[in-house]
């Protein structure tokens, strides 16, 4: 365990701690961030309601849509020399969510991430190789700033160029895998196809996250690397990865809730659900300064799992997450957001387009077509126009999304329509966990 | 000297052809030329019809993606060295082709092709001035 002091706090000390720091957070954010100070003002409330933690639900919450609204620094609470690193998630037409990092804000995330590898016992002799994107995308560096903290080898391979990744692995011994849980099956396809047997090569641990898996793919990962698998779950909004970690029990993940306050709500009334049931998770960044989060709607659905664990943790579990209750999918740990692809057609044809979007899991990686109908406004009688219309729509998804999809123009009319309306995506992966 | 050529967008995918065929069929209109371009995963046919407008409407009846092409339609000699001496013309002129193809016909001494041009309308002209034989569309559907 890596911080023994703080995972084992006695819960009626976390609870005063977190009652402490929530109080600090909402007067310092009243105080510097208009957008909290307009939102608490407009439901009648001030810094003075907030004196526990329990006063947590007064609060008005925050919805991706309302981050993206004051992009670039609008959740701003510290003066803008003290940013020592920005993340933002994918956006379209520039209006991503932004997370603004302190330096005290990197100190825990590299805390955090520290915890969530200390799950699997990680320590000063692993090696631990990094295959999440580096590139603004929070897996990599958070993974990074963990193994750091621990003070244990980090090769920080990024993601793809599968030759390297196995390269690496056999030169310098890796012990601990860092990726999406279908990369690393797809590691596996590819190193038995170079005549490698990849649970061999010493790996003993591996932490996955940033897309859904299912429990039979932790069977798979598990049984063709020889590793143990932990799920860990972290969102860009709130950090990136080390907002929770699953423990060796595999039965649930570990919320940080000194640093990150779980709610489940019921998502049509907003109402706050007791332990136990089932809703959407909300976070609040108690302790974050650089852009801190109040009641954050994740849109993710699971459980908040308030018994006590065998491995001693006191802070509470959430439940493997059961799915979403928007239409954003995740794409090689990817967020991508149908309105996105939709806005991005718009902007290269300037006409409202036919489209569908088609996910599947081909040799363990995601693929996404794209179908875009070719009506009478972009048909043209020329073969390479079509093509560069293609190869357009391919570049900016690109651009945009960082995910390569494969762009099919098909004929009008040929996108199923339902009472008028096409359905968008179709979804063939089985990403439910009892899959 | 224009003549205007049907084009289809049509995915590849099995019997697609013969669907526009019964189509056109139904619709008692006679196709005259027909060539066929394709991609990996689409293609573009091309049309010379007799009744126009009544193959444009029931394409777009039956939600097909159409447009009417501009295109010449040059006589070629029908010996050795026929086709060197027209494209001899045409590169002289400075027009480029962006694709042709060949009508068949039933009792003529001279090979039709159909031709696209990168400016198509003042290729026909020129290439007229220039000696080359460009038929009209009532000659391409009586041949």
């Amino acid at each position: 365990m890596w911080n023994p002091e703080k995972e084992q706090m006695p819960t009626s000390q976390l609870r005063k701690e977190q009652s402490e720091n929530l109080r600090a957070l909402i007067r310092r954010v009243y105080d510097r961030v208009p957008f909290y100070r307009e939102k608490m003002n407009l439901h009648g409330i001030t810094p003075d309601d907030i004196r526990s933690i329990e006063d947590i639900a007064k609060l008005p919450f925050t919805s991706k849509h309302e981050m993206r609204d004051v992009y670039p620094y609008g959740l701003l609470a510290v003066d803008r020399k003290e940013i020592v690193e920005v993340h933002t998630s994918s956006g379209t037409t520039g209006k991503p969510v932004v997370d603004a990092y302190t330096r005290n804000d990197i100190d825990l995330w590299s805390e955090v991430m520290a915890r969530t590898l200390g799950m699997g016992n990680v320590d000063s002799s692993d090696t631990v190789q990094v295959a999440f994107g580096y590139g603004m995308f929070t897996g990599g560096l958070g993974a990074h700033y963990g193994a750091h903290r621990i003070g244990a080898t980090v090769l920080p391979a990024s993601s793809g160029n599968s030759k390297k990744q196995l390269q690496l692995m056999q030169d310098f011994g890796t012990t601990v895998i860092a990726c999406t849980p279908s990369y690393c099956l797809y590691m596996a396809e590819f190193a038995k196809d170079q005549g490698i047997d990849i649970s061999k090569l010493g790996l003993k641990t591996g932490f996955f996250g940033a897309e859904p898996w299912s429990n039979k793919m932790r069977l798979d990962i598990q049984s063709k690397l020889g590793i143990k698998a932990f799920d860990i779950y972290g969102l860009t909004e709130i950090i990136g990865p080390g907002v929770a970690a699953e423990c060796c029990e595999a039965d649930g993940l570990h919320f940080f809730e000194d640093h990150f306050f779980p709610e489940i709500i019921n998502s049509e009334t907003g109402e706050t659900l007791p332990d136990g049931e089932k809703g959407e998770l909300v976070i609040t960044t108690l302790t974050k300064e650089g852009t801190p989060v109040i009641r954050y709607r994740t849109r993710d659905i699971t459980y908040i799992m308030p018994e006590k664990c065998r491995c001693g943790r006191t802070m509470r579990r959430i439940h493997r997450l059961f799915g979403r209750n928007d239409d954003m999918m995740i794409i090689r740990g990817v967020n991508v957001f149908p309105s996105q692809i939709e806005e991005l057609l718009l902007c290269i044809e300037g006409i409202e387009p036919h489209y569908q979007i088609v996910v599947d899991r081909k040799a363990m990686l995601d693929t996404m077509e794209v179908h875009v109908e070719v009506n009478e406004t972009i048909f043209s009688d020329e073969i390479r126009k079509l093509e560069h219309l293609e190869k357009t729509i391919t570049t900016e998804l690109r651009n945009t999304l960082g995910i390569q999809a494969l762009v099919k123009l098909v004929e009008p009319r040929s996108i199923a329509r339902s009472e008028g309306k096409a359905k968008r995506v179709i979804d063939n992966r089985n990403l439910s966990i009892e899959a | 000297m224009i003549i205007k050529q049907l084009s289809i967008f049509l995915e590849n995918r099995t019997g697609r052809i013969r669907e526009i065929a019964d189509l056109l069929a139904q619709a008692d209109v006679n196709i005259r030329a027909l060539t066929l371009a394709d991609s990996s995963d689409f293609g573009i046919m091309r049309l010379i019809v007799d009744k126009l407008d009544t193959a444009l409407k029931c394409l777009k009846d039956n939600n097909i993606s159409t447009a009417l092409t501009s295109v010449v339609a040059v006589e070629v000699p029908d010996k050795p060295g026929g086709l060197a001496e027209v494209m001899n013309i045409i590169s002289d002129s400075g027009f480029d082709i962006v694709y042709m193809y060949s009508l068949p016909e039933k009792k003529h001494n001279n090979a039709i092709m159909i031709m696209r041009f990168n400016n198509t309308e003042e290729a026909a002209g020129i290439l007229n001035k220039r000696g080359l034989s460009i038929l009209k569309q009532e000659q391409v559907l009586c041949l």
